[in-house]
């Protein structure tokens, strides 16, 4: 089956639409042809969150609301949900009252009103829409950790974030009451009408977008169109549009393919389909290991995470994807499929050179297969930064460790923001063979190494000077802890907070 | 203008921690904007081109496919302007689209005009130009190093400096660099111009400065002022990054509504946003003191150069506000304070909250901290030490500071309340027994000047009409940019003519309502707007107390405005009946209102005067923790005491606190520009350029208003807040210098700004980690 336009629902209503370009973005769709000014562009590349939009999906039986940046997410991928924006609010209070009753503000609106929580008000639209999902949470009240983790993508350049953060604590310590959680079960029935398993092509064969249903009807579809941009969460891609302005007349979005999203955890492996989103990854990669947790939460923010995937992540084939040093390091593998033919090797071994992955035209990633570390491997995970939270690497780099009594039996330690591909340290590593764990000569002769398997570039997130310098730093902190030093020593954000907040 | 106060208890308004007038909205998404404002019929979209390289001669500009490309009605280049192709505030000396000679990378060449937003973008790429490249000076070096000039240098100099250094017991220098910064307003700049008749043009601009848009476009356009209007309702933050740089905008927007005559809206995207417009300047500074050995600065030489970029803009103002602030709250028996307006081949920098004074207020910490170091002394000592106080009251602009005991009683306050002596002691503690992290701690004061140094610009109007039902317009100069401006005043009306909020309709800012305005900058749009709409509400006040006790045969005196009535002897009207009777008897129930600071002079040329009306007082303790190895840092504690004389709006007052503070903690931390070296700004975009977000901001994070009234006549005795609390989080600077000085001692004076993990690790230099952390190995091991 399939189906020549998108369909969504808005305020009550399935929205049916057709003639669109494929490059359309939520926001554009929103402000340019609905009208509809509340959502704010600030940025046009996800980092602002000024554009936050709420999703709604059926997950099972119940509605998760996701928060995305609509400035970088096209108009496509909404197909099957419920789109709900900031004028959508008012009147949604636990209190009853009308959906239209002009003034009666939803208990986060209320909250940032009268708690002095916008001050230009650019941004709040925004906020209100990232708050708004979180209030739709299922754990239990937020601390403010977890509300400033959950505003890492909304940026205020006026209050200071108190007030905002204050405000969220407050309306977000009661579970969810208002007109949203009291229709969930007809807005859950609405949706899952909209589930018709169809493959949708919307366009002609020189401009489309398209979202098939099926693997094979992807596959099928890449076969035909090997030129066509494919894409899953878009907070990449939706940047060649916004920033680039590539014109991208076929785009294949991965969103709607049954089974590609599939996950399965056993005691020796986690398996991640390709369209798994960050955030559904987060808790699942933060079990193998705290450090894990701290990187995934650090990872872009919310809304990246919610959009974002575990496959982009590695098929863009960033330098510094923060997923692929540790995914090296874990010893995991990449399986690809075109047509027909399904192929894995190893993470290390899919990034050939800057900007070049071994990925065919028209091959997807389809799934990643994640080793969990023995019990006598130690995993380090650092992330160093200009800015702690939402900042895209200066350096990363990922340490799985095998212990056999003092001594090191094996490490895998992957680098990026290093090279132009994330890369493993083959020379740190091979220093470290056999050596004594808790030595610090070990840890200087390691870290020494790093400019033996390095030559990095000097860029605007810092010099090659101290690349290498942090480099080496990590090579001796994570060494260091693994032999016993206390991480609360080592670190400015030491991994038992990391562990509670995550 | 006499305040006439009503008794602190009688205030129904003034004072109250009301919030923002438009909040409800805003949370709502129902406060537009001007890109939210409904488009008239036939709007064309306008982008801008700009030069590829940063300096040379422009030898050809091709636009052959930019005309043919879809969508595209009309490509504007210099050319096409009929007035002059000035944007300069001042001077004559940045074009609105160069046609000659390219002066940064990004300057605007041509525009595109065509039927949406996205074909005028995609239009812009297919230019071609031909520049006979020159090499740029890009940085304040390199700008020094040309000898070129913006504006001429410029000092204070009292005493024989190098003399007194000289005799001094001790002597210290050193030089400090520190980074401009974005504005980041959320809101980039926008214009919408919709052409009228007889050449007429309203330009809906974000602008903090309506009437020099107003000028720049007439001027532009080749029209009288008086044909074009401009409006804004509000800005999605400002910071001064709306002074002057929203004037372009709204001109080349204008200009497309001429070529045209159809409306045109321009929106820069984040990108050209960046790269386009000013920011906060940079600067070097270069300084030797000499002290005693208490640490009492017996004289001070301080250069300070400043990256203007490509024009003077409003660099005379802002450099000079660095002089003014570059001894902080500290006396300085003998000074040498010496500018250079560095010219570079960057785009112009411009207002950005703090006008220089952040940067001169550094540059003295940076001293001070130094002669700490040198002495083994806490700072604070040393701070306290060198504070104004009797017989120590002349700045080096020879205004006399009266109120010196508010800044020291402050800072002592907060020494007390941050219990900052303990907290010394133990981070002392820590920092002997930790294997690389350092903690620091510092304390630094704030005196900032208010009122605009160029005195003429002290100046305010107000438009305020009381309709027959009794409701109010209220319109005055000001602009809101989200600080709280329009609900400040609407308080002020509120209380003046004794009805509630709700009576008050607060209205765009319009050139045609208020001419002649001052921008809203400086932190003055309350102390002036305010007293101006006070004088517009006295006088119609008056008019309708002189009615009544007349009409009533009632003596003025039993004539009382409160809670929407008026009380007139015995009896008791409501406001709105009394304003139908006035103008039947034909009372006029409208009026202007003007305001001019008092006491103000101010001589460039000899350097002395009063250029300040008064000071704001402040202090702020920061304590950080640093990775001494890879630089990452966090701040994990702030107090703030803070002086906004007694407040017209606490909530708001605190938010301007808080907010300033955090947007001067980026400045400082991780908010960094990096230019290549041909010129191109490379952070231009929040991916690669990091304003605070929520976890930045400590969770132990105590601000508290100081208590005490403005000894001056401002109105209803507060004190302006806007910028002076963005100087507070040179604390956390301070803080970080400390915890690297802990780490390696002489490393604190290294350390420049912002403080990234990049320019800590550097500014520590070699630190043996695995020494350290061998050390912290469980001995059983």
């Amino acid at each position: 089956m399939s189906r020549d336009s998108i369909q969504f629902i808005r305020q009550g209503r399935v929205v049916s639409v057709r003639g669109f370009a494929p490059r359309t973005t939520v926001l554009d769709w929103l402000r340019l042809d609905e009208r509809s000014t509340g959502t704010k562009e600030a940025c046009a590349e996800g980092d602002c969150g000024a554009c936050t939009v709420v999703l709604a999906r059926r997950r099972g039986d119940r509605i998760v609301y996701e928060p995305i940046n609509s400035c970088i997410a096209f108009l496509g991928q909404i197909d099957g949900a419920e789109l709900i924006t900031v004028e959508d609010l008012a009147g949604s209070g636990p209190d009853g009252t009308g959906p239209e009753q002009n003034g009666v503000l939803h208990p986060v609106q209320a909250a940032l009103a009268s708690g002095h929580g916008s001050q230009c008000g650019f941004c709040t639209p925004g906020i209100v829409m990232s708050l708004f999902a979180h209030y739709h949470r299922v754990s239990g009240a937020p601390s403010r950790q977890e509300i400033a983790d959950v505003l890492a993508g909304n940026l205020c350049r006026c209050t200071g974030y108190r007030p905002i953060v204050d405000a969220a604590v407050a309306s977000l310590a009661a579970p969810a009451a208002d007109r949203f959680a009291r229709t969930a079960p007809e807005r859950l029935a609405a949706l899952a009408a909209l589930d018709d398993g169809a493959d949708v092509f919307v366009g002609d064969a020189t401009s489309f977008f398209a979202a098939p249903a099926s693997e094979d009807a992807l596959a099928a579809l890449l076969e035909q169109h090997p030129d066509a941009t494919i894409v899953a969460g878009a907070t990449d891609v939706g940047l060649w549009v916004t920033k680039k302005l590539a014109a991208l007349p076929k785009i294949v979005h991965l969103g709607r393919v049954a089974g590609l999203d599939a996950v399965a955890d056993t005691a020796q492996t986690l398996t991640l389909g390709a369209a798994v989103p960050l955030e559904r990854a987060r808790p699942l990669l933060g079990a193998i290991d705290p450090d894990i947790g701290e990187l995934m939460r650090r990872f872009g923010s919310t809304q990246v995470r919610t959009s974002g995937t575990v496959g982009g992540n590695i098929a863009n084939g960033s330098p510094i994807g923060d997923l692929a040093p540790v995914l090296i390091a874990l010893g995991a593998t990449i399986e690809l499929r075109k047509g027909d033919r399904v192929r894995t090797l190893p993470v290390e071994r899919f990034f050939l050179a800057y900007g070049k992955q071994d990925r065919e035209a028209g091959e997807i990633v389809r799934r990643l297969i994640v080793p969990k570390p023995s019990a006598d491997t130690r995993l380090r995970v650092f992330k160093i930064t200009k800015r702690m939270d939402e900042d895209i690497s200066a350096v990363m780099g990922a340490f799985a460790i095998t212990l056999q009594g003092d001594r090191i039996a094996a490490a895998r330690i992957a680098f990026g923001g290093m090279a132009g591909v994330p890369k493993r340290a083959a020379a740190v590593e091979a220093a470290l063979a056999d050596a004594p764990l808790a030595d610090p000569a070990t840890w200087r002769g390691a870290a020494d190494k790093i400019g033996d398997d390095f030559t990095p570039l000097t860029d605007q997130r810092g010099t090659a000077a101290y690349r290498l310098q942090a480099a080496k730093s990590i090579v001796i902190k994570a060494l260091a802890e693994i032999a016993g030093v206390p991480d609360a020593t080592t670190r400015v954000r030491p991994r038992e907070v990391a562990r509670v907040a995550s | 203008m006499s305040l006439r106060e009503k008794p602190e208890d009688m205030l129904r308004h003034v004072r109250k921690p009301l919030p923002h007038d438009s909040a409800v909205k805003q949370v709502q998404g129902a406060a537009p904007y001007i890109d939210d404002l409904p488009e008239p019929a036939g709007t064309l979209h306008v982008a801008v081109g700009g030069a590829t390289t940063a300096r040379g001669a422009l030898a050809g500009l091709d636009l052959t496919r930019v005309r043919a490309a879809p969508g595209v009605v009309a490509v504007i280049t210099a050319a096409d302007i009929p007035g002059r192709n000035c944007v300069a505030p001042h001077m004559d000396d940045e074009p609105i689209l160069a046609a000659d000679r390219i002066a940064f990378h990004g300057q605007p060449l041509f525009a595109v005009v065509a039927t949406s937003r996205d074909a005028a973008r995609r239009a812009v790429p297919l230019a071609t130009m031909q520049v006979a490249a020159e090499p740029p000076a890009v940085t304040v070096d390199q700008g020094l190093a040309t000898g070129e000039r913006v504006l001429p240098d410029y000092a204070f100099v009292g005493g024989d400096v190098a003399a007194a250094i000289a005799a001094a017991p001790l002597q210290a220098s050193g030089t400090l660099r520190m980074g401009g910064q974005e504005h980041f307003y959320l809101e980039g700049q926008i214009a919408l111009a919709i052409p009228g008749e007889d050449g007429a043009m309203l330009v809906h601009s974000s602008t903090q400065h309506p009437t020099e848009v107003q000028h720049i476009v007439a001027r532009a356009l080749a029209v009288p002022d008086a044909f074009v209007t401009c409006e804004i309702r509000r800005m999605g933050g400002g910071f001064g990054g709306k002074e002057t740089q929203a004037c372009q905008w709204a001109a080349i927007a204008a200009l497309a509504a001429r070529v045209t005559g159809r409306p045109c809206k321009l929106r820069l995207d984040r990108d050209a946003d960046m790269a386009m417009t000013g920011k906060r300047h940079d600067f070097r500074v270069d300084w030797s003191v000499g002290f005693d050995r208490d640490g009492r600065i017996a004289g001070l030489d301080v250069l300070l150069a400043a990256r203007c970029g490509m024009s003077a803009d409003c660099s005379a103002g802002v450099v000079d506000r660095a002089m003014f602030h570059a001894d902080n709250t500290y006396h300085l028996p003998a000074f040498r304070i010496d500018t250079r307006r560095v010219k570079t081949n960057t785009v112009s920098n411009t207002a950005f909250r703090g006008f220089g004074g952040p940067q001169g207020i550094l540059a003295a910490e940076r001293v001070i901290d130094a002669i700490a170091w040198r002495l083994g002394r806490d700072p604070l000592d040393i701070r306290k030490a060198n504070f104004y106080g009797p017989g120590r009251d002349r700045t080096p602009f020879g205004q006399t500071i009266e109120d010196h005991d508010v800044g020291l009683a402050l800072v002592e306050e907060l020494e007390r309340t941050s219990d900052y002596r303990a907290r010394r002691a133990a981070i002392a503690d820590f920092n002997r027994s930790s294997p690389i992290l350092r903690r620091g701690l510092a304390l630094t004061p704030l005196k900032f000047g208010i009122s605009f140094t160029l005195t003429s610009m002290n100046q305010a109007g107000a438009l305020v009409h009381v309709y027959q039902d009794g409701s109010v317009h209220l319109n005055h100069g000001g602009t809101e940019m989200g600080q709280g401006l329009f609900q400040k005043v609407a308080q002020v009306a509120a209380e003046e003519f004794g009805i509630g909020l709700d009576r008050v309709r607060i209205t765009p800012t319009s050139t045609e309502k208020v001419p002649n305005t001052s921008p809203t900058a400086a932190s003055s749009g309350s102390d002036l707007n305010g007293m101006a709409v006070l004088a517009a509400c006295r006088t119609i006040k008056a008019r309708m107390t002189e009615f009544a006790a007349e009409n009533w045969s009632v003596p003025e005196e039993q004539i009382v405005f409160a809670d929407d009535h008026v009380q007139i002897g015995n009896q008791r009207i409501g406001f709105g009946e009394l304003a139908h009777a006035a103008h039947c008897a034909r009372v006029s129930l409208s009026s202007t209102g003007f305001y001019k600071t008092p006491k103000l002079h101010w001589d460039r040329d000899s350097g002395t005067g009063r250029p300040f009306f008064y000071f704001a007082w402040g202090a702020a303790a920061s304590e950080v923790l640093i990775d001494p190895t890879t630089g990452e840092n966090r701040v994990v504690r702030v107090d703030i005491l803070h002086d906004v004389g007694r407040s017209l709006n606490p909530a708001i007052d605190i938010g301007q606190i808080e907010g300033g503070f955090v947007q001067g903690m980026g400045w400082l931390t991780t908010e960094e520009l990096v230019y290549d070296a041909e010129g191109r700004l490379l952070t231009h975009a929040p991916s690669t350029y990091k304003i605070p977000v929520a976890s930045d901001v400590p969770a132990d994070f105590r601000v508290a208003l100081f208590d005490g009234a403005n000894r001056e006549e401002t109105i209803y005795r507060s004190k302006a807040v806007g910028e002076p609390p963005f100087n507070l989080a040179v604390s956390v600077f301070c803080a970080i210098a400390d915890a690297v000085e802990a780490a390696a001692p002489g490393a604190g004076a290294r350390l420049d700004a912002p403080a990234t993990p990049e320019a800590i690790v550097t500014a520590i230099g070699e630190f043996d980690a695995a020494a350290a952390l061998a050390s912290a190995l469980a001995p059983a091991r």
